[in-house]
């Protein structure tokens, strides 16, 4: 299968689905301001499904957040700017947010029950999804919407479903009805966070399969927050890693992970146990991600990379070289060669 | 050789019993009765000394029931658990304590199995020196001794668990675990919830300590990766029920269950792209499982037979059972060889 057969036509100069650039999103209180996530850009083109990796901490989740306008206080964005279909919005005028969330812009969570409401039954909520943002719409057309988008991800006698509680559902299939109620109104992107991640592995498989349909066919754009690689490899055509709240490199999937280029990146690669070798023990990152009240005022990941240099005191701006690819350390692996150690 | 710890027909019931409501519509003429989970069934199961033994399966396999009865904290509603080949209902007082010693559990989520209210001294002292294992005199040197074991500062000992990170916590957990010198440990998913980086450390830690303390594991997971790279052995469950038992490479080179074959083929890979084929399906409920063999419903290789008799487990070669009725017939995986992990992990 081939990059063109899995992208809808684009139309050159179409603007991305989503643009964010410079998102600087900060957690204020009395004594100190953190900054969660650090002048983020990320864009992601219709029909493309973008990665965001990162561990606990990196900021992944709330640059999703940010984007949808669900920070609240003591958060803040503090700047940057979000553009859909190449319209800029701002994501901090919560009625204008409210008139987008669920519409243009949807959100997919971890735990679905997030998304759904217990006492309500899920035809409730799908068609309530449908006729805030068009109230023309009737009620026997927003159950038939409802219908077809559950089948659209799998969900068998899906007419008899809409009329269950999301407690007679399984986690897959509860699963299954937030993706569902995320498509209703065709938006333009969609951000899962973590959407598998409480899935078993056979279920997981079954759900990535409808997401790679309904990107396909309907041209929806999707943020994918993770900190599975693996499922990246086999999910996304573009990944950015963040650590401590920045982004650390972004580039096509297959270039990042065959070649990474920056030393936290390939530390995450080769912390994922291969399940098709044994390799021996794992090469493990040392230490752990600092909090962000304690970063340090050098390269965020320096103090546990196996090749920092004197130069990593100072924090390296994010590069973009000419292929496209985005890393930010002064030294990247390929222009470091195999025995050079470093100094740590 | 005797196997360190032994199972025979365990079975393990959970029963849901009828509430108030129900009971008063019983008299009205109603007709709800109990409802009964048979999470562990009639499992049989050996652990030998200085094995990695890993136990995979997908929720509500029965993994974690298992796990608990091997640690005796849940006894088995029939059948048998035999430590060092003595059946453990019948043990003297001091048998019995060699035993609860012997087996120690590690959790999930080191969040909820770690007092919040005592102190990394507390957690790790407490045992030792309740079993006599240590003077109390002497506590302090046993706790920074089993910090530095598990890769922690011996000064993290008078810090509490809500001043560390996951998975600072888990290693703690680990301490306390080892701190009563156990012949066997028992994880239940004791990465599952790290974040990837750690997991690796922790991964590494199991093997340094398993060569350290000569320790046997009982390591549950449904991560297939982490259990090629600690295991020797690998029992698969589906629905309380063994599916397969096998040497960990020979069942990562050729699974001899559809299941297992689903499990290996399904798990998102590194190095490979391609388009998810999932098996249909869901995981049936525990509460009204299948008739016959309980993966009929979900699996591609499934007959008439399947439907109708259950498969008992039987031998495929030495160390290898199967309980399938076409186990000869599950064909090879066809995913990339090792080579293509070797181009990219170099």
């Amino acid at each position: 299968m081939t990059e063109t057969l899995r992208q809808p036509a684009l139309a050159t100069g179409d603007p991305p689905a989503l643009e964010v650039r410079n998102l600087v999103t900060q957690f204020v209180t009395r004594a100190i301001t953190l900054t969660a996530v650090d002048s983020v850009s990320i864009s992601v083109a219709r029909g493309r499904i973008l990665a965001l990796v990162g561990e606990s901490g990196s900021g992944k989740s709330v640059t999703g957040l940010s984007i949808m306008g669900l920070i609240d206080p003591p958060g803040r964005i503090a700047g940057g700017e979000v553009r859909v279909g190449g319209v800029r919005f701002d994501v901090t005028d919560d009625r204008a947010m409210q008139r987008l969330r669920g519409d243009r812009l949807a959100m997919i969570f971890q735990d679905p029950m997030m998304t759904l409401n217990p006492v309500l039954r899920i035809s409730r909520q799908m068609t309530e999804a449908i006729t805030t943002h068009h109230p023309d719409v009737s009620r026997a057309e927003a159950r038939q919407r409802a219908q077809e988008a559950l089948a659209l991800v799998g969900i068998p006698a899906p007419k008899e479903r809409l009329d269950s509680f999301p407690h007679q559902l399984s986690g897959g299939m509860r699963q299954r009805v937030a993706i569902a109620t995320a498509l209703l109104n065709n938006p333009e992107v969609i951000i899962a966070d973590e959407p598998t991640t409480a899935l078993d592995v056979t279920i997981q498989s079954q759900i990535l399969h409808e997401v790679e349909r309904v990107c396909r066919d309907h041209g929806t754009a999707f943020i994918w927050i993770t900190h599975d690689l693996s499922v990246v490899a086999n999910l996304a055509q573009d990944v950015t890693v963040m650590y401590a709240g920045r982004i650390v490199e972004t580039g096509p999937v297959r270039d990042v992970l065959e070649r990474p280029l920056h030393p936290y990146t390939r530390g995450l690669i080769d912390s994922v146990p291969d399940i098709d070798s044994r390799k021996g023990r794992l090469v493990p990152i040392m230490g752990m991600m600092p909090l962000l009240s304690d970063l340090p005022v050098s390269c965020k990941f320096a103090p546990r990379c196996p090749l920092r240099v004197a130069g990593c005191a100072v924090e390296p701006p994010l590069v973009v070289r000419p292929d496209g690819r985005q890393v930010r350390c002064i030294r990247p692996l390929d222009t470091v060669s195999a025995n050079d150690g470093g100094e740590a | 050789m005797t196997a360190l710890v032994e199972l025979k027909g365990v079975n393990r019931q959970f029963t849901r019993n009828l509430d108030l409501a129900a009971k008063i519509l019983n008299l009205l003429g109603a007709r709800y009765r109990a409802q009964t989970v048979h999470a562990v069934d009639s499992v049989d199961l050996s652990i030998e000394p200085g094995e990695v033994l890993a136990l995979v399966g997908e929720s509500g396999c029965g993994k974690s029931t298992l796990g608990r009865i091997v640690a005796g904290i849940l006894p088995p509603s029939s059948g048998s658990l035999a430590f060092h080949g003595r059946d453990v209902s019948n043990l003297t007082a001091a048998d019995r304590l060699a035993w609860v010693r012997g087996v120690q559990m590690v959790f999930q989520d080191p969040m909820t199995s770690l007092n919040p209210r005592k102190s990394v001294y507390d957690i790790i002292a407490e045992a030792p020196i309740y079993h006599g294992l240590v003077p109390r005199a002497e506590a302090g040197d046993l706790v920074s001794r089993l910090l530095s074991n598990v890769g922690l500062d011996p000064n993290f000992a008078t810090r509490m668990p809500h001043e560390l990170s996951g998975g600072q916590r888990q290693r703690v957990a680990i301490a306390q675990a080892l701190a009563v010198r156990p012949e066997v440990l028992v994880c239940d998913e004791a990465t599952s919830a790290l974040d990837v980086s750690i997991q690796a450390q922790i991964l590494n830690m199991f093997l340094q300590l398993k060569d350290d303390f000569g320790l046997t594991y009982l390591f549950i997971s449904h991560n297939l990766g982490a259990v090629r790279h600690v295991a020797d052995r690998v029992v698969i469950m589906y629905l309380g029920r063994v599916v397969e038992v096998s040497p960990a490479d020979a069942l990562f080179a050729g699974p001899r269950h559809p299941y297992t074959r689903a499990l290996l083929l399904e798990a998102p890979r590194l190095e490979r792209r391609r388009a998810f084929e999932p098996i249909r399906g869901e995981i049936p409920s525990p509460l009204n499982p299948p008739s016959g063999c309980y993966f009929h419903p979900r699996c591609p290789m499934a007959t008439e037979r399947c439907r109708v008799e259950k498969p008992p487990l039987r031998s495929m070669g030495v160390g290898r059972l199967s309980a399938c009725h076409y186990a000869e017939d599950v064909s090879p995986l066809d995913v990339a060889g090792p080579s293509a992990g070797a181009d990219l992990l170099g």
